[in-house]
């Protein structure tokens, strides 16, 4: 499957990926209103880990037998056996975050929304063409491709 | 030392807060340290002092939310004492140094290119559409020997060097790896490759992994002879003697050892944190005799396969020298007007040694042909073009191709701040920070690169249609299709062309 | 008012041409009718005409057309003239009154042998002797032009439609085994006799149609070479640029062609590698001298002519054979004139020299 792949000799720190993730997930989908209005600050599914120089975006890596999805106690966590994209009905979800605790890549973030505890993960943007964060990279540090299986 | 500073800020950072979604980018993406984030507070401030005016933060800015405004000079100037020059001379009190600056000279000298105007043809001949007739802008490098059916009956000279073809006559212009980063050097060395034209190593040598572009590189000898080894010269397709450079004719370079990284130590074969420093003169070449030796030295070294370019800096005897580089030997004749850009220099000398290019050219092509030998040589032209109408113009004046380095640069981001001497280039162009390198991709930056090029080159080919030409060796040296505007009569004789209004 | 050499003019024109290549020497009667019938291509403003073969009986001796516009002119360049020559006939070229033509300049004609003793002392070639009298004559003596200077050979040109000119210089009373002939129509309204063509050097001359946007490169570019513009034309420019290739660069007329009309290097990258590797060298040497722009011109020499195209032919063109004569001209109707019964016929490519010469049993024979 295609998935979001980055390129650390290209990451700029910038986090744009983390604001284009934002304002795509958020309901206006506009900048101002994300940010300002609907106040998303700190909802992002794409995380920019830095260690000077070094920086990198990471983000949920869709894996084959995803730990989230077999530890989930209410069959909210689910890979799209069609796509392949991993992600929470939220409907389903209690809020025990335990795909929290089991990623060990450590992308999937607790989130309380409305006093509601939801895990917060990339969904590959699937109701777009392509994911928001390469769409917006300034510097193509992101990519979004298909490499084949992985192992 | 006083602690009374009478520097100024020069900008002010304004700050949309309706806009800002304090996503910190600013603050991340600045060299300068202007932005700050107060974590406390979560509130975001800028220390103006700091901003140059790069532009990097507005770029970046996704809310737009930024801009940079120029301040009201604190100054009291007047006409004869500018706020430069007393900005200049507060600065200097305080620190009792040399003014460093970096790019070309941004005086108000008068700018030839912008008083010349070009032909088109009507009625009497058509003009030619290059969107259906074939549009010819390849340009050949080096010597070029006649007459062939002479050539022909003797035994093949062995010590004729060969010709090198370009697909434009537009180069990329020596900026050493050093001066710039890694990755704007690479984005140089690719985009040349994709178009077939070829760009210049500056004097910092060629590093390893970019070898495989030499067959469009113009290798640089110059007076610390970084990087001079005989892989580096045999890689390369022409070896360039630089004696001058238009930015800073007469003086050496200087780069400081914290931008001699160990891959950068490595390229120069220097120790890593020294600082390289370029001699003013290459201390073997005290006269014309001691450069053919080079010359010769030089083609010697690489079995006569490479031309050898010689790159001077535009100054007033530049025809007589140029004549006398032609006569040394060499293949190419590189000239560097006073609009040449740099890493570093001193102000003063930046902004006031050397001539224009314009006259340059027109001078040096009409001493050539006096004394018989233009075609001997390639005249390479640099220092300042900005647009390709420049390249047409400077064709037109006798130059075969020219250099661009400012043009390219800024093709890559750069905003002319001037500041690329602090090695903090917010833009990851003129910096070796490898948190700030990375943020120049070569892969887009050859793109943009080679986006100029093929739009200049097809303007270029607008340009000679409309002159009713279809190849560029009949716009070279053709001075006909060039007419002054507001020039006076000393000016359009040494330029070599009529004043606007007057037929042929 | 302006003349040539203070002031560029652009001109089109018609041009026609032919050669008996059996050596076959025809009066310019012919020649004359074929111009003529292009009437239209020019405007009164210039004709002229060259022919070779048409002095057998002094053709060891240099052709001197001369133009006076006054005594004085005159009695310069005749000093230069004894100085530097043996005559051995000096006469006035034969004209008959034409209404339509005005006021015509002194026409003279010498027939010379240079003095050795001036060779040796400019320490230089016959020829290059020659010509640098020739360039010094239009250059510096004012109000006299030197309208031909070849062997066996002549110009004969003035302002006018060229069948009047033809006319005027009782062309019918010469013959010769080639000719040439233009007819002008300058955009601007010189009225001088020396800026009509053809123009020549020694025995090469030229006819032109065309206007040539490259002329600024060309003109500095022989003058690296000492040839001294006088006329600001075209024609003079191509004249000496062929001078420049063939006798001094010793190139054959066929890559001289390659060099004014040169392939596109689209065309040159796709030939084999010893002929890319000439032309591509032809070009580089030589691409100051490339014609940009259109025209198409009849080079006359001893011994043939030579008709070019630009390369893209952006100016008419059209050859045609009958038993042992080429002819080319402007217009197929200007070849079909003359012999309506040509068997071949076709438009040359743009940059395709067509070219003709003397079959060499003629060669021997008008040179015996």
């Amino acid at each position: 499957m295609k998935k979001v792949y980055a390129r650390p000799a290209y990451c700029m720190n910038c986090h744009l990926c983390e604001v284009n993730c934002i304002v795509a997930h958020s309901k206006s989908r506009n900048l101002l209103k994300a940010f300002k209005k609907e106040k998303l600050r700190g909802t992002a599914r794409v995380f920019v880990e830095e260690r000077k120089p070094i920086s990198i975006a990471v983000q949920c890596r869709h894996c084959n037998d995803p730990r989230c999805v077999a530890g989930c106690i209410s069959g909210a966590m689910v890979k799209d056996t069609e796509t392949g994209i991993v992600y929470c009905q939220e409907e389903k979800c209690v809020g025990c975050w335990t795909c929290v605790v089991s990623c060990p890549y450590g992308v999937i973030r607790p989130i309380e929304i409305d006093g509601r505890k939801l895990p917060l993960k990339c969904d590959l943007c699937k109701e777009y063409e392509e994911p928001a964060c390469v769409v917006g990279c300034p510097n193509k540090a992101l990519v979004f491709e298909e490499r084949g299986a992985e192992v | 030392m006083s602690t009374f500073s009478l520097k100024t800020s020069e900008f002010s950072v304004i700050r949309d807060e309706n806009k800002c979604i304090k996503c910190l980018a600013c603050v991340r993406q600045c060299g300068f340290d202007c932005h700050q984030y107060d974590e406390e507070n979560d509130s975001l401030y800028t220390i103006d002092a700091n901003c140059v005016n790069c532009q990097r933060c507005v770029y970046i800015c996704p809310a737009d939310a930024l801009k940079i405004y120029e301040n009201p000079k604190p100054m009291r100037s007047n006409n004869y004492w500018s706020a430069n020059d007393l900005k200049n001379i507060y600065k200097q009190a305080e620190t009792g140094g040399v003014l460093l600056t970096g790019m070309g000279n941004d005086k108000a000298f008068p700018g030839y290119f912008d008083r010349l105007v070009l032909n088109a043809s009507q009625v009497t001949n058509p003009s030619i559409d290059p969107l259906r007739e074939p549009m010819e802008i390849r340009t050949y490098l080096g010597r070029r020997t006649e007459p062939i059916a002479l050539q022909k009956q003797k035994e093949k000279d062995k010590t004729q060097t060969p010709i090198v073809p370009i697909e434009t006559p537009i180069m990329f212009a020596g900026i050493s790896y050093g001066a710039i980063s890694h990755q704007a050097f690479e984005a140089l060395a690719r985009a040349a490759k994709e178009f077939g034209t070829m760009f210049n190593t500056g004097e910092g040598g060629l590093p390893k992994d970019l070898y495989q572009y030499g067959d469009n590189a113009i290798v640089q000898v110059a007076s610390g002879r970084f990087g001079v080894h005989s892989d580096y010269l045999n890689v390369g397709r022409i070896i360039e003697i630089k004696i001058g450079q238009g930015a800073k004719p007469g003086i050496g370079g200087h780069l400081p050892g914290e931008k001699i990284t160990e891959e950068i130590s490595t390229t120069r074969m220097i120790p890593e944190g020294t600082d390289a420093l370029s001699p003013a003169p290459h201390h073997d070449i005290y006269s014309i005799e001691d450069l053919r030796q080079l010359i010769f030295t030089l083609k010697e070294a690489t079995r006569y396969e490479k031309p050898i370019s010689v790159k001077i800096s535009a100054v007033h005897n530049v025809a007589a020298i140029a004549s006398g580089i032609a006569r040394a030997g060499a293949d190419i004749i590189a000239v560097d007007g006073f609009r040449g850009g740099t890493g570093a220099a001193p102000l003063m000398i930046r902004d006031h040694v050397g001539i224009p290019i314009e006259l340059a050219i027109a001078a040096i092509d009409q001493r050539l042909r006096d004394e018989g030998i233009r075609n001997s040589v390639t005249l390479v032209a640099a220092g300042g073009f900005r647009c390709s109408a420049d390249v047409v113009k400077a064709i037109a004046l006798g130059a075969d191709a020219v250099y661009i380095g400012t043009a390219a640069l800024i093709a890559l981001g750069c905003h002319l701040c001037q500041k690329c001497y602090t090695g903090k280039c917010s833009w990851g162009i003129a910096t070796q920070d490898p948190y700030k390198t990375r943020r120049l991709n070569p892969e887009l930056g050859a793109e943009r690169l080679y986006n100029l090029l093929r739009g200049w080159s097809h303007e270029i080919k607008e340009m000679l249609g409309g002159m009713g030409i279809n190849s560029i060796e009949s716009l070279k040296g053709n001075r006909l299709h060039l007419r002054g505007v507001g020039l006076n009569e000393v000016e359009l004789n040494l330029l070599g062309v009529k004043h606007a209004g007057e037929a042929i | 008012m302006f003349r040539e050499g203070e002031y560029r003019i652009p001109s089109g024109c018609a041009i026609s041409g032919f050669i008996n290549k059996d050596g076959h020497r025809v009066d310019g009667s012919a020649i004359v009718k074929s111009i003529a019938l292009m009437h239209e291509r020019s405007n009164g403003l210039g004709g002229g005409f060259a022919a070779y073969g048409i002095y057998p009986e002094y053709k060891d001796y240099y052709a001197l057309h001369l133009l006076f516009e006054d005594k004085e002119s005159r009695n310069q360049v005749e000093e230069l003239i004894k100085d530097n020559f043996y005559i051995e006939v000096e006469d006035r070229i034969p004209s008959r009154n034409v209404k339509s033509i005005g006021k015509a300049p002194m026409l003279w004609r010498y027939f010379v042998t240079p003095r050795l003793s001036k060779i040796e002392e400019a320490q230089d070639t016959e020829e290059n002797f020659m010509t640098e009298l020739v360039m010094r004559i239009n250059a510096s003596v004012s109000g006299a032009y030197v309208i031909s200077s070849g062997k066996n050979m002549g110009a004969f040109k003035g302002v006018g439609y060229p069948e009047d000119i033809g006319e005027f210089y009782r062309l019918d009373e010469y013959k010769a085994y080639s000719w040439i002939a233009h007819g002008r129509f300058p955009t601007n309204t010189p009225g001088w006799w020396g800026g009509a063509h053809p123009f020549t050097l020694l025995d090469w001359s030229v006819v032109h149609n065309g206007e040539v946007s490259s002329y600024g490169a060309n003109r500095r570019f022989l003058e690296m070479y000492n040839y001294k513009i006088t006329l600001q034309t075209d024609t003079e420019v191509i004249a000496y640029a062929i001078d420049l290739l063939v006798h001094h660069h010793k190139l054959p007329l066929e890559l001289a062609a390659k060099v004014l009309a040169a392939p596109f290097w689209q065309e040159i990258d796709r030939l084999p590698a010893q002929e890319r590797e000439l032309c591509t060298r032809l070009r580089v040497v030589y691409g100051s001298l490339l014609l940009n722009g259109p025209f198409s011109i009849i080079v006359g020499f001893n011994g043939g002519i030579m008709a070019l195209n630009d390369r893209l032919k952006l100016r008419p063109l059209a050859a045609a054979c009958y038993k042992s004569t080429l002819y080319v001209a402007s217009e197929e109707a200007a070849i079909r004139e003359i012999c309506p019964d040509v068997e071949k016929l076709w438009y040359p490519k743009g940059g395709e020299p067509v070219i003709g010469r003397l079959e060499e049993e003629a060669q021997c024979r008008l040179s015996a």
